[in-house]
């Protein structure tokens, strides 16, 4: 190996940590400006149908597909999840809650084993109306899920008006969730 | 009071810690002996500065001071002392002051047992060691500082987060950090050989037993946070593959890789570049572990909660320590050359593969947890990666890991014969076969290839040791004689793999867990994994800071009750919680596993979830036998004798 090749080589571990760092900078600087946000990602969805899908049913109950997103009779939550997300655990609680106000919940397994599942729904009790599974994780690229929990809401006329990535709590269902159920209510 | 003074001892400290920087990085090129001679006692001092200050916040939390705004946070009067102490650092302005105490505390150990260094060496160690730590301190002091006033003083604190009230987790950040921090002392000491232009096999000899310590912390503390997960969560999961969790995992993969090839540099003098690499890479991953999670970057549940301006503070002392060093190391690592030579199939050679694995293991999930924030910061693309990633990526890397860690160890070194140590290894990979064969007729595919190779790991492990200690072939006492006369490095090592190999087989084990929900009524049973159990009692029962409802439950085998168990359901007041205790019982081999869910209205009964989980149990403590293996190996006669500045000969095997 040449001299000037071995230098090169040696180099790369400082170009890739600069590389790093300044990708950490952008983003914390954004951050800063409120301009970017890593929990509330806009969504290409906003303002339309979702796209054409159809799942199988998971955990003994009725799976679902777009068209049955039409036109639900008052306006409905989405929610993606897994056994194995930890956020997911967290926002149990908060889903039951929800749905203990009457609001429907129709939930979408993303890449979760049967067993898991079962298991994830009996411990933290379900929320969900529908409950879907999406195994392969292909239904999730279509709608631009950017990781789990991911919840989705979805208005009388079926488009989906608001996105939101991360596990939902107090403020976000008081700040954000409340106003839109009254406004599309 | 108490709080100004730690106050004070903590603006002393960061003082101290500059000094310390300053002097032992310049001393030695100015060749001045007197300065030299004096960073071990700036270590020190330093050193107890900040452990004045550490003793005034715990002080502070103990007597519930509640002008300390940390305190009237995160403690209340009505928890109990223990969590009243730990939850000083279990907040983000508190666990800085802890990760600085146990920083400046690897600095006071070069300092107090270092006199067998070369003079320069040490200073330069210890000056890099005081810069670091500077640092940080600068940071807790001014932006997150944890003695902050508050006034008026509420009547109360907030009180601790129920779900860090727990033994297990009050001791995992401490194990957690030292493991961390202890990194430090490598990372020192690649540097300081980067800026003195030498590596040398007494240099291996000296970075062996910090990287070996710091790894014994680090496998404890992950093998700590694994379990927590396990027992608290309530269904059994133990690894999530969160970034919080991968945060710690990477450095424990480099660190691992780098425990493997300093022995090259102390045997064969090879490798050196490389190994500084290791050392740099350890450190920095721990480093952006500790504190990339918590700016809000990586999207996790671990995560304290911390502005982006702390954030962009430490990525600017991360962009000094890691770009600087990494800078150092592209001008200088170039001139380290390596003496030793060694044959294709050999030690070395193994251990070669060894941290290629690691280290891919290492970049997938590296990969893995960045790939989301960045994707989405170029490409503006939204995208996922969960645990079925790492999954599927990581578990066929440890594959090839766990053949060749049968192997390698049985390996001559600088040339070897690969033949006569497969020869050797015919009953290890009989038992594989076996187990393999048995689990994989019952259809369980997946447990089969993992119970397999754990067998395999284990029983090679065996077969190394039972082969020095000639078992079977000289009488009994006389293979006592050899097992107490081996190296003990070389049972460490043994150890440690023996560990890897029981975690391996828990993992395995746990995909045959067996589980069942239930709504029993007192008195009524149910019939799961060959036992009844019986729900005896729902009642209430006291507790310190909550109320708590308990379920009595028995277990019999033939008509026998074999065991009791009382899992619980506690409601905390203050911060209206319900957290759910699980009943765990063990006998080593497999755990009985009891929830208390829910009192589901209208049913009169409770809501259970019982599980049995064969081998759990030894996950964990797999983990905890590699960590004692390597505090076995730390015992070892070459590095209690201290490094010599000449290579010894070293005994037969290491």
């Amino acid at each position: 190996m040449s001299p000037l090749r071995r230098r090169l080589l040696f180099g790369i571990p400082l170009a890739l940590a600069v590389a790093g760092g300044e990708g950490f900078y952008i983003i914390l600087r954004r951050m800063q400006q409120n301009d970017y946000d890593p929990h509330a990602l806009p969504s290409p969805l906003i303002g339309k149908r979702p796209p054409a899908f159809n799942l199988p049913g998971a955990d003994g109950m009725q799976g679902f597909s777009n068209t049955d997103l039409l036109a639900p009779p008052k306006p409905m939550l989405v929610n993606w999840f897994a056994s194995w997300c930890v956020p997911c655990l967290q926002e149990a609680p908060m889903l039951m809650k929800l749905a203990k106000t009457g609001l429907e919940i129709w939930g979408i397994a993303y890449q979760d084993h049967p067993k898991d599942l079962a298991n994830f729904i009996s411990t933290n009790g379900n929320p969900y109306t529908r409950l879907a599974a999406d195994a392969s994780g292909l239904t999730a690229i279509n709608w631009g899920v950017y990781g789990v929990p991911e919840t989705y809401f979805i208005d009388k006329q079926g488009i989906v008006r608001w996105r939101y990535a991360g596990a939902l709590t107090d403020d976000v269902v008081s700040g954000t969730l409340q106003p839109l159920l009254q406004k599309y209510a | 009071m108490i709080p100004e003074l730690g106050h004070f001892a903590l603006a002393l400290a960061v003082a101290l810690a500059f000094a310390q920087g300053v002097i032992g990085i310049f001393a030695p090129g100015l060749r001045d002996p007197r300065a030299m001679r004096g960073t071990p006692a700036l270590a020190l001092s330093h050193f107890l500065a900040i452990g004045a200050a550490f003793l005034a916040l715990i002080y502070a939390g103990v007597v519930s001071d509640f002008t300390v705004e940390n305190v009237a946070n995160f403690s209340s009067a009505a928890v109990p002392l223990l969590y009243r102490i730990t939850g000083t650092w279990g907040n983000h302005d508190g666990s800085m002051l802890l990760w600085c105490f146990i920083l400046s505390l690897c600095g006071a150990t070069v300092a107090a047992f270092g006199n067998g260094l070369p003079a320069s060496l040490r200073a330069r160690v210890l000056g890099v060691l005081g810069l670091v730590s500077g640092g940080f301190l600068l940071f807790t002091l001014t932006v997150s500082d944890p003695f902050t006033r508050l006034w008026p003083p509420p009547l109360d604190g907030a009180g601790v987060n129920p779900i860090l009230q727990d033994p297990g987790l009050a001791f995992h950040p401490p194990v957690l950090y030292t493991g961390y921090v202890g990194f430090s002392v490598a990372f020192a000491f690649a540097i300081a050989a980067l800026i003195e232009g030498r590596i040398d096999a007494a240099w291996g000899r000296w970075v062996r037993p910090w990287a070996l310590i710091s790894w014994c912390f680090l496998t404890a503390g992950i093998a700590l946070g694994s379990w927590w997960s396990y027992y608290t969560l309530g269904w059994g999961g133990y690894w999530f593959w969160d970034p919080v969790e991968n945060a710690a995992l990477l450095p424990w993969l480099t660190g691992t890789a780098l425990l493997h090839c300093a022995i090259v540099v102390e045997k064969r003098e090879a490798l050196k570049a490389w190994t500084v690499l290791l050392a740099i890479a350890t450190f920095s991953l721990s480093l952006s572990g500790t504190f990339l999670v918590r700016s809000g970057i990586l999207n996790s549940v671990h995560s304290f909660a911390a502005a982006p301006d702390q954030g962009l503070f430490i990525l600017g002392l991360l962009a000094i320590t890691i770009g600087g060093s990494l800078l150092l190391f592209a001008i200088r690592a170039p001139i380290l050359a390596a003496t030793g030579i060694y044959a294709p199939l050999s030690r070395e050679s193994a251990l070669v593969l060894n941290n290629i694995f690691l280290c891919s293991i290492a970049t997938v999930v590296f990969v893995g947890t960045l790939y989301p924030p960045f994707v989405n910061l170029l490409f503006g693309i939204q995208l996922s990666i969960g645990a079925p990633f790492f999954n599927e990526t990581v578990l066929p890397l440890a594959g090839p890991i766990i053949l060749a860690m049968g192997v390698g160890p049985m390996m001559a070194w600088k040339r070897a014969a690969l033949l006569p140590v497969l020869r050797q290894l015919w009953l290890a990979a009989a038992v594989g076969l076996l187990v393999f064969l048995v689990m994989a007729a019952n259809r369980h595919v997946i447990a089969a290839v993992g119970l397999a190779g754990g067998a395999w790991v284990v029983m090679a492990a065996l077969t190394d040791i039972a082969g020095r200690i000639r078992l079977f072939r000289v009488s009994p006492g006389s293979s006592l004689a050899r097992l107490w006369a081996l190296p003990r490095a070389a049972v460490g090592a043994t150890l440690g793999h023996i560990g890897f190999g029981m975690m391996v087989l828990g993992i395995a084990g746990m995909t045959l867990a067996t589980q069942k929900v239930i709504v029993l009524k007192p008195g009524q049973s149910t019939q799961l994994g060959g036992y009844t159990w019986t729900l005896d009692d729902i009642h209430d029962a006291p507790g310190p800071n909550f109320s708590q409802r308990v379920a009595d439950i028995s277990l019999s085998e033939n008509g026998k009750v074999f065991m009791t168990l009382h899992p619980a359901r506690r409601f905390f007041s203050a911060q209206k919680v319900i957290t759910n205790t699980a009943a765990i019982r063990t006998n080593g081999f497999q755990d009985i596993y009891a929830v208390f869910a829910a009192e589901p209205a209208g049913s009169g009964g409770a809501e259970l979830r019982l599980n049995r989980h064969p081998l759990a149990p030894e996950i964990w403590l797999g983990g905890l036998v590699m960590a004692l293996g390597g505090g076995i190996s730390l015992s070892d006669r070459r590095l209690r004798v201290g490094a010599p500045a000449r290579k010894k000969p070293a005994g037969a095997v290491a």
